[in-house]
């Protein structure tokens, strides 16, 4: 019994000790300094107990981002996954062209979001994007997609939806290839429309699916903003800033480590109560089988 | 359209699977717009950059004169040296940890387990200004190193393992252990070896993730020798405006290349390890 002890202590060690190292005891550390002020010079780091929380609240750009956020969040969760569905549900069956199809679908998913952006910054560029080849064919006016604080965030959603619809659609394929054909059949026989067949038994069926994919979307929704590095830098006039950029703005733009590491705080916040409401979400999955 | 009819729900008109197929093919149109564009621009002239012209004349000047802007031969050189390293270290630390929580019994099991799983919550994606003030300590800003380390334990690959060595028949190992057989090399000779489609699984995922990772690198790198590819393309596009959207469109497709055309050789594969990864 011993032996298996120090076996499994030797085997878990230098995992344990990586994790805890760029983890646990970083997230503690983080904690831990929200409650400091930021060392600057030769003036060395004070205690300022809630100081930089009671910032946090008074700092509207702290609040635009949260809007920002919950907005990028709201509009990119339901339309990735709808979108998602759609595509899964256009290739599982036989169709004309379905390895196109399947194609086209995927291949955003695969490049890195830097390229992405790039890709993404040539079509919005005013007088030269595709965008603006229509728009000028129609007789528009060119419009900056991604320079004005009144479309910049809706720019750089379509790029999040753009990159991971194709990737959700691959967990709706698998769901779909577990409804058993035998339903399908039946509701064949039954001369059931297609979409009534869709919106009661399929859907229902699909349900843990979505909610798995709903938490990764909501996760995905505050940790990925590699485009916003590209595209608008959180600007026009903080119109487009997430969280995340706006942590790494302070903390490694402004070296504000302190009011980086209280935002860093509420990042881990949000991700927990997604982490737990997750638990109980997924918990429910069991019900369904 | 008429032989696919035979799979497919009846009770439907023709006209019902005529706008099916019609909305298939409008979404994936829409879908590969952005990148056919990109793949148009890059292989033609820049002076038709911009305008829809599909019989402009062909070339890879474009392609030529990016790579020779910037050195993205050595960006190459440090990604792929970034996502060897990332994945040799997930693979042997993450394989011995979630064969002892799969396989064996010790105290602090399930709490070190719980642990575990934080991660998959709280990434090191996140906690940016503390890991680099430990990398400033360690001494390793600016080395590739210190773009991989926080990554090496993976909560996601013990995860992943851990079930299916789980899965894995416990009369195996117990046959395997009779014939005198070490732990070690019940690790590495029977459960490895049965685990494979899951490590490969995860090895696509996590080549993928690190070969497109951004932000960390970004923070972490200052140099040349270190940048890996998404950090050197990012500085490419954004720092000289000189440069023809045609040449940085060129340098874009450059970047993802290597993981665009693997992705089409063996898409299949890749389908089916995202899948399998992302089941749990």
């Amino acid at each position: 019994m011993r032996r298996e002890w120090v076996h499994a202590w030797l085997l878990l060690l230098p995992a344990v000790v990586l994790l805890f190292t760029f983890t646990h005891l970083p997230a503690v550390q983080t904690v831990i300094d929200s409650f400091w002020s930021t060392p600057r010079g030769r003036r060395p780091s004070v205690f300022v107990g809630l100081a930089n929380y009671e910032r946090l609240l008074a700092d509207p750009v702290f609040v635009l981002a949260m809007v920002n956020n919950a907005i990028y969040a709201a509009v990119t969760i339901p339309l990735s996954i709808a979108l998602a569905l759609a595509m899964a549900v256009f290739v599982q069956g036989r169709i004309m062209g379905r390895a196109f199809l399947r194609m086209s679908y995927f291949t955003p998913t695969v490049l890195p979001l830097i390229a992405v952006a790039n890709i993404w910054l040539f079509f919005y560029l005013p007088g030269f994007g595709l965008f603006e080849q229509i728009r000028a064919l129609m007789g528009l006016s060119p419009r900056n997609w991604i320079g004005q604080p009144d479309t910049a965030l809706y720019a750089i959603m379509a790029v999040t939806v753009w990159n991971q619809a194709g990737f959700f659609m691959i967990f709706y394929l698998a769901a779909l290839q577990t409804i058993p054909d035998s339903l399908r059949e039946a509701a064949a026989i039954e001369g059931c429309p297609r979409l009534t067949f869709f919106r009661r038994v399929t859907w229902p069926l699909l349900m843990p699916t979505t909610l798995f994919l709903s938490v990764n979307a909501t996760i995905n929704a505050f940790r990925m903003v590699d485009h916003v590095f590209v595209m608008t830098q959180g600007g026009p006039n903080n119109a487009s800033m997430l969280l995340l950029y706006y942590i790494y703005e302070q903390g490694f733009r402004f070296w504000d480590t302190a009011y980086a590491a209280t935002l860093t705080v509420v990042m881990v916040a949000v991700l927990a109560i997604i982490g737990i409401g997750q638990f109980f979400l997924l918990d429910r999955r069991v019900h369904y089988r | 359209m008429s032989g696919a009819a035979g799979t497919m729900v009846a009770g439907q008109s023709a006209l019902d699977r005529g706008l099916f197929v019609v909305g298939a093919w409008v979404l994936a149109l829409i879908w590969i717009l952005p990148l056919a564009w990109a793949i148009m621009t890059a292989i033609q002239p820049s002076a038709f950059e911009s305008r829809l012209n599909p019989i402009a004349p062909l070339t890879v000047e474009n392609f030529i004169r990016a790579w020779n802007a910037a050195p993205f031969g050595r960006y190459f050189v440090n990604t792929i040296l970034l996502v060897t390293m990332v994945l040799a270290a997930q693979l042997l630390l993450c394989i011995h940890a979630a064969f002892a929580f799969a396989r064996l019994d010790f105290p602090g099991k399930n709490i070190l387990f719980a642990l575990v799983l934080v991660q998959l919550m709280v990434m090191p994606d996140i906690l940016l200004v503390r890991n680099y003030a430990t990398m400033a300590r360690l001494g390793l800003i600016d080395t590739i190193l210190a773009i991989g380390l926080p990554y090496f334990a993976s909560g996601f690959a013990i995860f992943l393992l851990r079930q299916t060595f789980k899965t894995i028949p416990k009369e195996l190992d117990e046959a395997a252990r009779v014939e005198g057989c070490s732990l070690m090399g019940l690790i590495w000779r029977v459960y490895v070896p049965l685990a494979k489609p899951t490590i490969l699984a995860f090895a696509l995922v996590s080549v993928s993730h690190h070969w497109n990772n951004f932000i960390w690198p970004l923070i972490i790198t200052s140099s040349v020798e270190t940048r890996p590819l998404t950090v050197g393309l990012s500085i490419f596009a954004t720092t000289d405006s000189g440069i023809e959207w045609s040449v940085i469109t060129a340098a874009t497709l450059i970047t993802s290349g290597p993981l665009l055309i693997a992705f089409l050789l063996f898409q299949r594969q890749f389908v089916q390890s995202f899948m399998r990864a992302g089941i749990k």
